[in-house]
């Protein structure tokens, strides 16, 4: 059965060459992030690459499915690095394991396997474990620190202990807690100064690290893997409501751009609202999907508990996206009225 | 009661048409107190007590109720029971009482009380209804006991937690060791939703493996002339 509408021409693309441009794509922002935080990111790159290599190889084995075509085809690397990239780097590898176990087992091959998933997988692996280690989930490395690749390889290896001097929650996070502890007395402008946190527009560092994931979507983008609809309705809708906020009370929403560089904003515009599998496929889709999807993360990582509401807001219009699909078929060329 | 009868009604309670597993019912209660054990354990008691009694009661007037007005009639029956367990986990098991709640009154709405007396007591001799009630309920406790072990170990690493609720003096057993973080989710209502499912995957695993068994044992069909002795 054919789910994405027409044109039906394309070009011949063999799923391990775009999930490769995928993983390339992602370079630029890993590049900055490495710089950032040191080597840990790489570290753990490793780990959830190794994780998912081994889920996927037992659950094609348990399912008996031919391992070498599938293990090469790199989906689950993708989903390895995107979990990798979404976790805290100093975070403990038996997270970053079990997070990545669970969406290849359980959100990826439960459901059917690869282009089977309802749910994106990496998505599901943040949900489960900041659902179930909120703790180890929220604590980040304070940034500047300067730590050599050893004492990083202790603390994720559980060799040393976790001193809650290293590490404190994301400028998103903190920015929330500090207008939720100030009561109306603290305004953002105050906070925005405390140049250890807060850079030039967003969280000191991130917002290159955001920059590095902006140019490898442009870059996807460029070479025709995703298209623009899904990318610029989710930013569309993060900059509208976060504007719209910030015009009406400056002092106690933070400004457009520092949302669009805060969090998983651009990495998940350019990576996982793209999603071809638990994303949506027709055009029109794929702007309501993205729309809904930054309006409903504006809305968790403003309002609701969680440092970040990108994956709760991916998850929830997963959901929905089999309905928008249904409702936004394309008129056939040559046809009138409603198509069935 | 033929022996014949007693091994398909308990068979029938226990696996092939095993309440959570099969029939899929009661699935509030199941997934609310499935926390650990001992929750699972004693409300399933609980839930025997009263599908038993109740089996009984019905199986006895089944031909004194009015068809049209039989389903009141049984929840009467039911809710007098449940009335009866309420009191005396309330007078016994106070601890345990608090812990389980609104989980023991509702029993009176628990769907598989009322389907085994719809579907069996009202239509069979006491006596059959009662080991039907019986073996409905310890489909259901062995299945929450699973379920609670297995929510338990991944959420917090231990077992029978709470256990000191039914038998003073006794200690929850710590499985894991005390470093354990606790995978926070298999506590939490989508846990018990996903091991459920892995436990039906495993019972429909299991049944498909013994039909290909059986398949694979039946004797061959013997050729004519063979059994002629040709």
């Amino acid at each position: 059965m054919m789910f994405a509408p027409a044109p039906f021409l394309l070009k011949d693309a063999s799923v391990s060459q775009v999930m490769t441009q995928v993983c390339l794509a992602l370079v630029p922002g890993i590049a900055a992030y490495a710089w950032l935080v040191g080597p840990a990111i790489l570290v753990q790159l490793v780990i959830a690459s190794l994780a998912a290599v081994a889920a996927e190889a037992a659950m094609l084995k348990l399912r008996g499915k031919p391992l070498a075509m599938f293990l090469a085809d790199g989906s689950a690397i993708v989903t390895a690095w995107l979990i990798a990239l979404t976790f805290p780097p100093l975070a403990p590898w038996w997270l970053v394991v079990t997070g990545t176990v669970f969406a290849i087992v359980v959100a990826k091959h439960l459901y059917g396997g690869l282009g089977q998933n309802p749910f994106n997988p990496a998505m599901v692996a943040f949900a489960v474990c900041i659902v179930s280690f909120p703790a180890l989930m929220s604590q980040w490395p304070s940034v500047g620190l300067k730590m050599p690749l050893l004492e990083q390889l202790d603390i994720i290896l559980g060799l040393m202990p976790r001193a809650d001097a290293l590490t404190g929650a994301t400028p998103l996070d903190a920015m929330k807690t500090a207008l939720k502890l100030g009561d109306g007395q603290i305004d953002v402008a105050q906070l925005l100064a405390n140049q250890d946190i807060y850079g030039n527009f967003a969280g000191r560092g991130w917002e290159w690290v955001a920059a590095g994931y902006l140019l490898g979507g442009l870059w996807l983008w460029q070479r025709k893997l995703i298209t623009w609809h899904a990318p610029f309705a989710f930013i569309a809708a993060i900059v509208a409501i976060s504007g719209g906020l910030w015009l009406y009370r400056p002092d106690a929403f933070a400004s457009p751009l520092f949302h669009l560089l805060s969090g998983g904003t651009l990495l998940g515009a350019f990576f996982i609202v793209t999603d071809p599998v638990s994303g949506c496929t027709t055009p029109r889709g794929k702007l309501i999907f993205g729309f809904s999807a930054g309006l409903l993360a504006y809305i968790i990582r403003v309002f609701g508990g969680y440092p970040d509401g990108v994956a709760f807001a991916v998850l929830l219009m997963n959901l929905s996206a089999p309905l928008i699909d249904q409702l936004t078929q394309p008129r056939i060329f040559g046809m009138k009225g409603k198509q069935p | 009661m033929t022996r014949d009868e007693f091994t398909t009604i308990a068979g029938n309670g226990l696996w092939k048409q095993n309440t959570a597993l099969a029939q899929l019912l009661g699935l509030c209660p199941l997934l609310a107190v499935s926390t650990n054990i001992v929750n699972g354990v004693m409300l399933s008691l609980a839930t025997i007590i009263v599908m038993a009694l109740a089996n009984v009661a019905v199986a006895m007037l089944r031909n004194l109720i009015p068809h049209e007005i039989r389903i009141p009639v049984f929840i009467l029956i039911v809710a007098a029971l449940v009335t009866v367990v309420d009191l005396l986990f309330n007078a016994q098991l106070h601890e345990l009482y608090v812990v389980l709640g609104i989980f023991i009154p509702l029993i009176v709405t628990n769907c598989i009380v009322l389907a085994r007396v719809e579907a069996f007591a009202a239509k069979n001799p006491p006596l059959n209804a009662t080991v039907d009630g019986i073996f409905m309920g310890l489909g259901l406790l062995w299945t929450l006991a699973v379920l609670g072990a297995m929510r338990e170990l991944l959420g917090s690493g231990t077992l029978f937690g709470g256990i000191d609720m039914v038998f003073p003096g006794l200690a929850p057993i710590q499985v894991l060791p005390e470093s354990y973080p606790g995978f926070l989710l298999g506590l939490l209502p989508p846990g018990a939703f996903i091991l459920l499912g892995c436990m039906i995957a495993w019972k429909n695993w299991m049944d498909a493996r013994a039909a290909e068994r059986a398949r694979r044992q039946a004797p061959p069909p013997v050729a004519p002339a063979e059994a002629a002795g040709v």
